[in-house]
C-alpha cells in the first residue's frame, strides 16, 4: 500500500493523462493542425505570389531564392505549397463532406430496415467498382478538368466506404435493447436513428472522415498529377510534383517539397484517426 | 373490469430457418400458450434459455407479431389494433429488460431515459412539469431525484435496473413485462429488486409478467407461475402448488437444478 492508494482517484488521474493512442492523437493533432494553420495562412498571407513567375530566378535551391527555392518558371515554391495546401484541403474536405453525408444516411438507413438494405447495399457495390482516378478520367471528358471533377469522383467513391463503417456500426447500436426500449415508446425508425443511433456511431464515424480525408488529398493529388484536379494556374500538389519530373536531378527539391508535404498531411491524418479510434472506442471508455 | 388484464389465447410464433441449399425449416418458438393474468398480480413464466420466453414477452410487447393466437389487454386485441389505436395503447404495457447495461443509452442523461416513453402521451408535460414527473419517478424506485441530470455510467448494476423500472412506469402503465429483470444483478441486488417490484405492485395496483429462468426467483416475488419447455406452456397454477407438488417431470427437474439451502444441505448431510 503506498500513498497513492490512499487519495481517491489519485490511480485514475494518473491512468487519465497517457492513455493508449494519446501518441497517436498528439503527433497526428500537431501535424493536421499544421497543415490546417497553413492552408488558411495562405489565404492572407504567402511570402511570394504563388502565381508570379520571375524567369530569371528560375530552378533556384532552397534558401537561395525563398525558403524552398523557386521552380522551373521561377515561382516561390514555398509559397505555392503553401496555397496547394489549401488547395488540396478545400477539395478533400468537400469529397469527404460528400461521401460522408450521403454514405452516413445510406448506412443508417439500411441498418434501420431490411428492406432499404438489398437494394442500398447493392448499389454501393456498384459504386465501389468504380476507380476513382478512372471516374474522373470519365467525368473530366464529360464536364473538362477542375474541382468539380475532382469532387465528384472522389465523394462518389468514398460514399460506399462510408455507407459499410456506418452499416456495421449501426446495426449493432440496433441489437441494443435501449433500441427496444424506444420501440415501446411508440418511435419510429427515422426519430430512433436520430436520437439513439446516430449519436452512438458519432465517433466511428468521426474517426472514418480523418482517415478517408487522407484518402481523399492522397487521390486529389493523383488527379492534379493527371491533369485532372483545379486548372493552372491554381498551384496543386499533385501538379507541383508532375511539373518536378523534367528536373529531378537538376532541381530534386521541386520533387520532395511536395511529396514530403503530401506525406506529412497523409500520415498526420491516419495518425489522428487511429489515435480517436482507439479514444473513442466505446469499450474503451466504458473501462476508463 | 372483469376478467384478466392480460390474456394469450392459443399463441403461436414460427421462424423460417433458412438451412443449407435454400431449404426451410420452421422454428416453432412459442407454440399454442394461452395464459390469463389477473389485474394485480404477478405471473411467473419460467423456463431454460430457449423455451420461448422471450419470443413470448416480444409478442406481448407487441414488438413482434404471432404467427397465430391473440394477445388481450384489457379486452383490445393487440395485433386487431391500427398502428395508431395500438401506439396510443402502448401506454398502458411497458418493458423491464435483462441488462442494465443494454437498456439505457449511455449517451443519454438518466432524465432523457426516463422520460422516453413520455412520447406515448399527446399531452406530455414539457419542462419544469415534465423535470417533476421524472424526479418522482426516481424517488418512486429509490434513486434520489437529482439522478435525472447524470448518466448512467455513474450507476451501478441495480441502480441501473433501478432506472430502467422509473422509465417502464413513467406512463402508469398497467402491465409490465420483465423479461429476466433480475438476471444479470447479484444476489443482494436481486433480492432489492425483487422487493422494489412487489412493494410497487401494492402501491400501484401494478400487474407484471416476469420472466425468468430461475425458479428460486419465482417463490419470492410471483402469484402465479407457468412453466414453460419447448414453446409450450407445460404446467400452470399458484406458485405453492406448482412449486411443492410439481406435477410435470420437467418441473421437478428445473426445481431439482436449483441449489436451496434445503437441499445443499441434505447433499451434505449425505457425503
Amino acid at each position: 500500500m503506498t500513498a497513492l492508494a490512499k487519495v481517491p482517484g489519485a490511480v485514475v488521474r494518473l491512468r487519465r493523462g497517457w492513455r493508449p493512442g494519446s501518441g497517436a492523437l498528439l503527433v497526428g493533432g500537431i501535424l493536421t493542425a499544421c497543415l490546417v494553420g497553413i492552408a488558411l495562412l495562405s489565404l492572407v498571407w504567402t511570402p511570394e505570389d504563388p502565381a508570379r513567375m520571375r524567369i530569371l530566378q528560375k530552378l533556384k535551391g532552397p534558401l537561395v531564392s525563398g525558403l524552398l527555392g523557386t521552380d522551373h518558371l521561377g515561382r516561390d515554391v514555398a509559397s505555392m505549397l503553401m496555397r496547394g495546401a489549401f488547395n488540396s484541403l478545400t477539395t478533400a474536405f468537400a469529397a469527404v463532406a460528400v461521401g460522408a453525408v450521403l454514405g452516413t444516411l445510406a448506412g443508417v438507413a439500411a441498418a434501420a430496415g431490411p428492406k432499404c438494405d438489398a437494394v442500398l447495399m447493392r448499389i454501393c457495390d456498384a459504386l465501389f467498382a468504380l476507380p476513382p482516378i478512372l471516374s474522373a478520367i470519365m467525368l473530366g471528358a464529360l464536364l473538362g478538368p477542375g474541382a468539380l471533377t475532382a469532387i465528384v469522383a472522389i465523394g462518389v467513391f468514398m460514399i460506399p466506404v462510408f455507407a459499410r463503417v456506418t452499416r456495421g456500426a449501426a446495426m449493432q447500436i440496433w441489437a441494443r435493447e435501449y433500441i427496444m426500449a424506444a420501440r415501446m415508446a411508440g418511435k419510429g425508425p427515422v426519430r430512433i436513428t436520430a436520437e439513439h443511433v446516430l449519436p452512438n456511431i458519432a465517433g466511428q464515424v468521426i474517426v472514418q472522415v480523418t482517415i478517408q480525408l487522407a484518402m481523399a488529398i492522397l487521390t486529389e493529388a493523383g488527379l492534379s498529377f493527371l491533369g485532372l484536379g483545379l486548372p493552372p494556374p491554381a498551384p496543386t500538389w499533385g501538379r507541383m510534383l508532375a511539373e518536378s519530373q523534367t528536373y529531378l536531378l537538376q532541381a530534386p527539391h521541386l520533387a520532395l517539397a511536395p511529396g514530403l508535404a503530401i506525406a506529412a498531411a497523409v500520415l498526420g491524418l491516419n495518425l489522428l484517426g487511429d489515435g480517436l479510434a482507439v479514444r473513442l472506442d466505446p469499450r474503451r471508455r466504458q473501462a476508463s | 373490469m372483469t376478467g384478466p388484464l392480460l390474456s394469450i389465447e392459443n399463441l403461436t410464433r414460427d421462424y423460417a430457418l433458412r438451412g443449407k441449399g435454400g431449404a426451410t425449416r420452421t422454428l416453432r418458438a412459442v407454440d399454442g400458450v394461452s395464459l390469463d393474468v389477473g389485474a394485480g398480480s404477478i405471473f411467473a413464466v419460467v423456463g431454460e434459455s430457449g423455451c420461448g420466453k422471450s419470443t413470448l414477452a416480444r409478442i406481448v410487447m407487441a414488438l413482434d407479431r404471432p404467427t397465430s393466437g391473440t394477445v388481450r389487454l384489457g379486452g383490445d386485441d393487440l395485433f386487431a389494433l391500427t398502428p395508431k389505436a395500438l401506439a396510443r395503447k402502448r401506454r398502458d404495457f411497458q418493458m423491464v429488460f435483462q441488462d442494465p447495461y443494454g437498456s439505457l443509452n449511455p449517451r443519454h442523461s438518466v432524465g432523457r431515459i426516463v422520460a422516453e416513453p413520455l412520447h406515448l402521451l399527446d399531452d406530455a408535460p414539457r419542462g419544469r412539469e415534465r423535470a417533476a414527473l421524472v424526479a418522482r419517478a426516481l424517488e418512486d424506485v429509490g434513486l434520489p431525484g437529482n439522478a435525472a441530470e447524470r448518466f448512467p455510467h455513474e450507476f451501478s448494476g441495480g441502480q441501473r435496473q433501478r432506472i430502467a423500472i422509473a422509465r417502464a412506469l413513467i406512463t402508469h402503465p398497467k402491465l409490465v413485462v420483465a423479461d429476466e429483470a433480475v438476471s444479470a444483478l447479484d444476489l443482494s441486488i436481486q433480492a432489492q429488486i425483487l422487493r422494489l417490484i412487489l412493494s410497487l405492485r401494492d402501491r400501484h395496483g401494478l400487474t407484471v409478467l416476469f420472466i425468468t429462468h430461475n425458479i428460486g426467483v419465482v417463490d419470492e416475488i410471483a402469484d402465479r407461475v407457468g412453466v414453460m419447455q419447448a414453446g409450450r406452456l407445460v404446467e400452470t397454477g399458484t406458485v405453492r402448488e406448482v412449486l411443492d407438488h410439481p406435477r410435470e417431470a420437467y418441473t421437478r427437474t428445473l426445481l431439482a437444478a436449483e441449489p436451496t439451502l434445503a437441499a445443499l444441505g441434505q447433499r451434505r448431510r449425505r457425503v
